[in-house]
């Protein structure tokens, strides 16, 4: 139950007054409330949860992060060279 | 699938824990909030993956556990009488009572249904106006604003057939009483990232600064969790307390403001009481006056509820990260996901129940 699932918007529609859309999460098709994502586009990513969509998944920020670590794994910044690494 | 797969590669993964290895230099305990990063952590082995000196606890954020034998109880009970029709989540229905859960309520004869949403309730309620519809509304800040939302819709509507039975508790109380508590061994907090997606960060702000603890908003695939160890244990290193995000693409300091203001507006702060913990000074929420006639609770008159704990259970201590699940003497014996005794084995996202799973019985 307390999973947030990221998911691409790919309709956007309006039922009883309530701003609804279909979120394509890993290829299952899910219904969402939109409310709390009022400003949301298809094509646009969110997680969900109980059927309501909870925030926009900001691409920008993920796509800079994960370029962060990259680099710093390639610097070799994460490198341990006093210790082994194996698993424990 | 985007925004998952990256944060599941082994590089990555492995970098981040060849620096947590490198940066813990002490002893750290450090307490996973959130029940879905416990199961997270146990299915990937993360636990067993980290320098033995970093130690994590698990902590009261899974709903199923923390939600009161009272309130499983009284929806039988609800459940029990004639033209009612009950609606919750799917793991809230087996969780059992004293004599039964909902899903065997539902095989003597009463109309139990599974919903993915509260707005699915809702339409149960559109389309049986001779039945009263009641959903059972569990969680944290997560569920909150849908559970809000489907209470002020049926107020727009006018539903008068539409009703929750309400338990619904808030992260931030629950910290600063395992922090008070004089057998605290926590030192650092991972928050779980979608409870801060609503409500963002900065009520963590103040937490951080009085018990002087680094508090790190964390995602839930393994790359997401070993960054918000790493940060965690970089600050306890360092001797710095306060709040780090280390789930930005999600997270951000005041959250979704929309769902806090409907969630504000349905529901008022109460006492509540916590599965195994027993109650947290203002650390629930139930429907405002201007919305009691959607409460379940008042609208139903089921009588006096005592509900039985088992004597055996610790799952209070558990919750509280004073002991590990494989600490309690009934762990894997009388108790079991299939014969649960305690809040933390009767969901899967409980801490014992993710312990019995993947076979976390000797190390402690
Ligand atoms: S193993 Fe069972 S009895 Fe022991 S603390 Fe966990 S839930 Fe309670």
């Amino acid at each position: 139950m307390c999973l947030a699932i990221p998911g691409k918007v790919i309709e956007i529609r309006e039922e009883n007054g309530l701003k609804m859309g279909t979120v394509d999460i890993s290829g299952a098709l899910t219904k969402a409330c939109l409310e709390y994502v009022p400003e949301i586009a298809i094509g646009q990513y969110t997680i969900v949860h109980a059927g309501f969509a909870l925030k926009i998944i900001d691409e920008e920020e993920a796509a800079e992060s994960l370029k962060l670590w990259d680099e710093l794994i390639k610097s070799g910044a994460f490198d341990v060279n006093d210790e082994p690494t194996d698993d424990r | 699938m985007k925004f998952i797969d990256e944060y599941r590669d082994p590089a990555r993964a492995r970098a981040l824990l060849d620096r947590i290895r490198l940066v813990a230099r002490r002893e750290w305990t450090i307490m996973e909030i959130c029940g879905g990063q416990t199961h997270s952590i146990l299915r990937n082995g993360i636990d067993q993956l980290l320098p033995p000196n970093v130690h994590l606890v698990h902590g009261p954020g899974c709903p199923v556990c923390v939600t009161p034998l009272e309130t499983i109880e009284r929806a039988l009970a609800i459940a029990a009488m004639p033209g009612v029709i009950l609606t919750s989540f799917g793991d809230m229905l087996r969780v059992p009572g004293n004599s039964k859960d909902l899903f065997m309520a539902r095989s003597e004869g009463a109309d139990v249904r599974v919903v993915f949403s509260p707005l699915e309730a809702l339409q149960i309620a559109r389309d049986n106006p001779q039945k009263e519809v009641v959903f059972l509304a569990v969680g944290f800040e997560t569920t909150a604003p849908a559970n809000a939302m489907a209470v002020r819709q049926a107020a727009r509507e006018g539903l008068g057939n539409f009703s929750e039975l309400v338990s619904q508790v808030m992260v931030p109380p629950a910290m600063r009483a395992i922090l008070s508590s004089p057998d605290n061994r926590v030192q650092g907090f991972l928050a779980a990232g979608h409870v801060c997606a609503i409500m963002g960060y900065e009520e963590y702000e103040p937490v951080a600064a009085e018990f002087s603890v680094p508090i790190v908003p964390a995602g839930f695939e393994p790359v997401d969790l070993l960054d918000g160890i790493l940060k965690v244990v970089e600050m306890l290193e360092a001797g710095r307390s306060g709040v780090v995000n280390a789930y930005g693409r999600v997270v951000s300091r005041e959250g979704n403001p929309e769902a806090r203001r409907v969630m504000r507006e349905v529901f008022e702060v109460a006492d509540r009481p916590w599965r195994g913990i027993g109650v947290i000074p203002a650390s629930g929420l139930v429907l405002r006056p201007e919305y009691e006639r959607f409460d379940a609770e008042k609208r139903f008159d089921v009588g006096h509820i005592a509900p039985r704990e088992s004597p055996l259970c610790k799952s209070g201590e558990v919750l509280q990260g004073h002991l590990k699940p494989s600490d309690c003497p009934a762990f894997g014996r009388e108790c079991t996901p299939q014969t649960p005794l305690g809040a933390t084995m009767v969901s899967s996202e409980g801490a014992c129940a993710a312990y019995y799973r993947y076979h976390r019985s000797v190390r402690s």
